[in-house]
């Protein structure tokens, strides 16, 4: 699959606080989260983003909370994946569980610019930067999450194979 | 070769023989716990599964105890949707109304969690539990909703670091000052990945409420677990409240480990985390002036029956300062109770304090003390994020409840031996 936008830059340790503000979980559907993705961040996020767009980000993006509310609001917002140099880690696990792609690139990370139209191969993890023609190698996944992805996330996962 | 506490509590719930550091396995769950905002995305990703299976329904806790009593409608309309699956599912571990604490107070005080468990939580101070010398970590909702049905969840092999606190604790230094120091050196992503083992004699003179602010912490590191290895303190605590088997690891005199990093108790005064991260810490005497407008003591960090008598030997004959709004929540019913005997709530009364229900509430800037435009607050929860009380344009600043408590009586960040010289 590829994964086509604009660059939307966020800075380090970008908090699930950050993500989807306490004060909206009082409700889990996708569509009234989104109006909030990255509001604590970013407050235009929510109307600026268009399908496909790309978040990319420093280190340790998703740190805090478990609340799956964070990936949730990001895919409903149209984002088709997030990049950043590190993940903090129940944001990790959580966007695999339920099908959100992220990839890991210290280079892509520092390198590319806001607005820059991004390229993503999700099966190889190569990025690409259209606008500046350079291209980046993402972390390899590991070969059990990789089988999450193709499953389309953890509970298809166990639907297919009846265990974990 | 040697195991660490992590490792062997994981060798002892999989099938997996040999594993390494960053290998992924699947682990038997003793305990999957959700909370009011978790577990509904867990039960709708339950529902969509269509297999209607929980393979152990001993092993599941629910505890409402976020955004309750029910801050809206749509709060209540999550904690009636949580209520309807645990009846429907026979889930007799499920807290509700004046059964709720905050979760991961309630949890040990109810003997659900015991050394050697492996626990996942649908939230991320799971790892509070790792203060018992169990392998506890938080994990997302479909995490969760997973191990309900299979009664396993997938885990990436963590390696460990070790930090020992040796020498004696200062004055007002409690489990809360120790965490922030760490996380001060370490930073919010300095135990990514990784297991913190905690020991030193400073650890093994805590208590276990002490310890359990320690590992509470631990995820403020990025840490999967914050580990103290279970002594003769933490077996006079769960002893008489066990109702099954538990195991007390130890680590290897061999173990492999990371890193290796010793602190030194005499360094290390009273602490308080600036906004917004709480890698910010500094040590009491280099705060300044920092003028706050609420005080919050309470939560998973420090709402436990001695952090309330920490708070209340401060309060005790002194006045909240004018145009300071003190909260104090007990974060447990028998907590409440014990603070109730022991003549707290009237100290915390007579100090014009307010007293509220246990409730996570304004930690997250759900309810009961949310935070206007402007507004500073000292709380002794774990998150100081931008907007975590409130208003996204409001800070936090966090501590432990001595400090906490004198700051309520001043009106500005200040050391307890302020309000008691």
């Amino acid at each position: 699959m590829i994964f086509k936008g604009k660059a939307f830059l966020f800075g380090d340790d970008i908090d699930t606080d950050a993500i989807i503000p306490a004060r909206y979980l009082n409700t889990s559907d996708p569509n009234e989260l989104k109006k909030h993705a990255m509001e604590d961040a970013d407050p235009e996020f929510a109307s600026r983003v268009r399908k496909g767009d790309v978040i990319v980000a420093g280190k340790n993006f998703g740190c805090g909370s478990s609340r799956e509310h964070a990936p949730i609001a990001i895919k409903a917002s149209g984002v088709s994946c997030v990049i950043a140099s590190s993940f903090a880690r129940i944001f990790f696990r959580n966007s695999f569980n339920m099908g959100l792609p992220i990839f890991e690139s210290d280079k892509a990370s520092a390198q590319i610019k806001e607005g820059d139209e991004i390229e993503v191969d999700a099966s190889s993890g190569m990025i690409r930067d259209i606008t500046t023609g350079k291209s980046y190698a993402a972390k390899p996944i590991p070969s059990f999450m990789q089988d999450l992805i193709a499953d389309g996330g953890l509970i298809e996962h166990i639907q297919k194979t009846g265990k974990i | 070769m040697g195991m660490t506490i992590a490792e062997k509590i994981l060798q002892a719930h999989t099938d997996t023989p040999e594993f390494k550091p960053g290998d992924i396995i699947r682990v038997n769950v003793d305990v999957a716990l959700a909370n009011d905002i978790t577990a509904p995305i867990a039960i709708e990703a339950f529902n969509r599964s269509g297999l209607n299976r929980v393979a152990d329904r001993s092993k599941v806790v629910f505890v409402l105890d976020h955004f309750t009593p029910n801050k809206d409608i749509a709060s209540a309309n999550q904690c009636k949707m949580v209520r309807d699956f645990a009846r429907e599912h026979g889930i007799e571990n499920f807290f509700d109304g004046g059964d709720v604490g905050v979760e991961h107070a309630l949890l040990p005080e109810k003997g659900l969690v015991l050394p050697g468990d492996f626990i996942i939580g649908a939230d991320s101070h799971t790892c509070t539990y790792g203060a018992m010398g169990a392998f506890a970590t938080g994990v997302g909702s479909t995490d969760l909703a997973a191990a309900i049905m299979t009664g396993q969840a997938w885990m990436k092999v963590p390696s460990t670091m070790k930090f020992t606190f040796k020498g004696e604790l200062q004055p007002w230094v409690g489990g809360k000052d120790l965490i922030l120091y760490l996380i001060g050196d370490i930073g919010v992503d300095g135990g990514l990945y990784h297991v913190l083992e905690i020991d030193g004699e400073a650890v093994s003179s805590l208590d276990l409420s002490n310890r359990l602010t320690m590992s509470n912490m631990a995820i403020e590191a990025g840490a999967k677990a914050g580990i103290i290895p279970a002594d003769s303190k933490t077996e006079d605590y769960v002893g008489p409240r066990a109702r099954r088997q538990y195991t007390m690891y130890k680590s290897d005199p061999d173990a492999v480990y990371v890193s290796l990093k010793e602190y030194d108790c005499a360094n290390i005064e009273p602490q308080v985390a600036f906004p917004h991260l709480p890698e910010n810490t500094r040590g009491i005497s280099d705060v300044g002036e920092v003028l706050i407008d609420q005080v919050v003591i309470g939560s998973c960090t420090n709402g436990r029956i001695e952090d309330l008598r920490v708070a209340a030997d401060i309060l005790k004959g002194n006045k909240v300062a004018k145009g300071l709004r003190c909260i104090v929540l007990p974060a447990t019913p028998e907590i409440f109770m014990k603070a109730e005997d022991e003549g707290l709530i009237r100290i915390f009364l007579e100090s014009g304090a307010i007293i509220g229900p246990p409730t996570c509430g304004p930690c997250l800037g759900g309810h009961m003390g949310i935070l206007a435009r402007g507004e500073k607050a000292l709380a002794t929860t774990n998150r100081n994020f931008v907007g975590r009380m409130g208003d996204p344009a409001s800070e936090v600043y966090l501590s432990g409840p001595a400090v906490a408590a004198a700051s309520a009586v001043t009106g500005k960040i200040s050391s307890p031996q302020e309000v008691l010289s």
